[in-house]
């Protein structure tokens, strides 16, 4: 467990700063269809949000956004959301990964491509956000340990 | 370096090997496509988001398994460091 500064500006600037970083990272995501961006991007923006409260904060606070022992098992649920897309669409009669045949109804194939590439970039940026975290984490652990 | 821009082609100029439609071998060109069809394909207005997403989406899921794997490599190694010293700081005070 990593213990916070005990300055409580820092603390309270982070806590200011971590929202808009998050919210920034979600747009980053969200809007890679329309501007620069997309889900390795967002993923790191939105680590970055969780990062500055666990390097200020301290772990034990900053694990009620993410607790440490979710970050490998989400991590692999944004590969295999990813996957998981591609696979679908191969049961469902399509190429692998071609997102025309996901089993959507009420979308023409162009649309079906549009939702599936938003899909796989939320995937991706799970999986980036995540394995940012875990890093962190077992970094600062062993920090700890030598100590 | 400064040398070598001054023959580079002016940018959109029609005529220069990289905005051929069709290759000296005679083969449709893949960036051409792309560029007249990826708003019909998925009506996504960013061209780097469908290229990346749908044409190429097998190499973005390798991307991300690199990174993952990256991820999960470390993990091993560092919690892998942590015991080896446990061990040698439990020998120096035995």
């Amino acid at each position: 467990m990593k213990t916070g500064s005990e300055s409580p500006i820092i603390v309270l600037g982070a806590r200011l700063l971590s929202p808009f970083i998050m919210l920034f990272g979600l747009y980053v995501i969200f809007h890679g269809h329309y501007s620069p961006g997309g889900g390795f991007q967002g993923g790191a923006l939105l680590a970055a949000s969780v990062l500055l409260m666990r390097v200020a904060s301290g772990t034990q606070i900053s694990s009620l956004m993410v607790k440490e022992s979710l970050t490998t098992p989400l991590g692999v649920v944004g590969v295999l959301i990813y996957f998981g897309t591609g696979l679908l669409a191969f049961l469902m009669g399509g190429d692998f990964l071609d997102y025309g045949a996901l089993p959507i109804p009420g979308l023409s194939p162009e649309y079906l491509r549009y939702t599936g590439i938003l899909i796989i970039e939320i995937g991706v940026g799970l999986a980036v956000m995540m394995v940012m975290i875990l890093l962190y984490d077992k970094m600062a652990t062993g920090e700890e340990e030598v100590e | 370096m400064f040398f070598a821009t001054v023959d580079l082609p002016t940018r959109g100029d029609a005529d220069s090997v990289m905005n051929q439609e069709v290759n000296d071998n005679g083969n449709p060109v893949a960036g051409n496509y792309y560029i007249q069809s990826a708003y019909k394909d998925a009506k996504t207005p960013n061209i780097v988001t469908v290229v990346l997403g749908d044409y190429r989406s097998i190499d973005t899921l390798g991307e991300q398994i690199v990174v993952f794997t990256a991820g999960l490599i470390l993990v091993l190694i560092l919690s892998g460091h942590r015991k080896e010293r446990k061990v040698s700081n439990r020998e120096e005070n035995s």
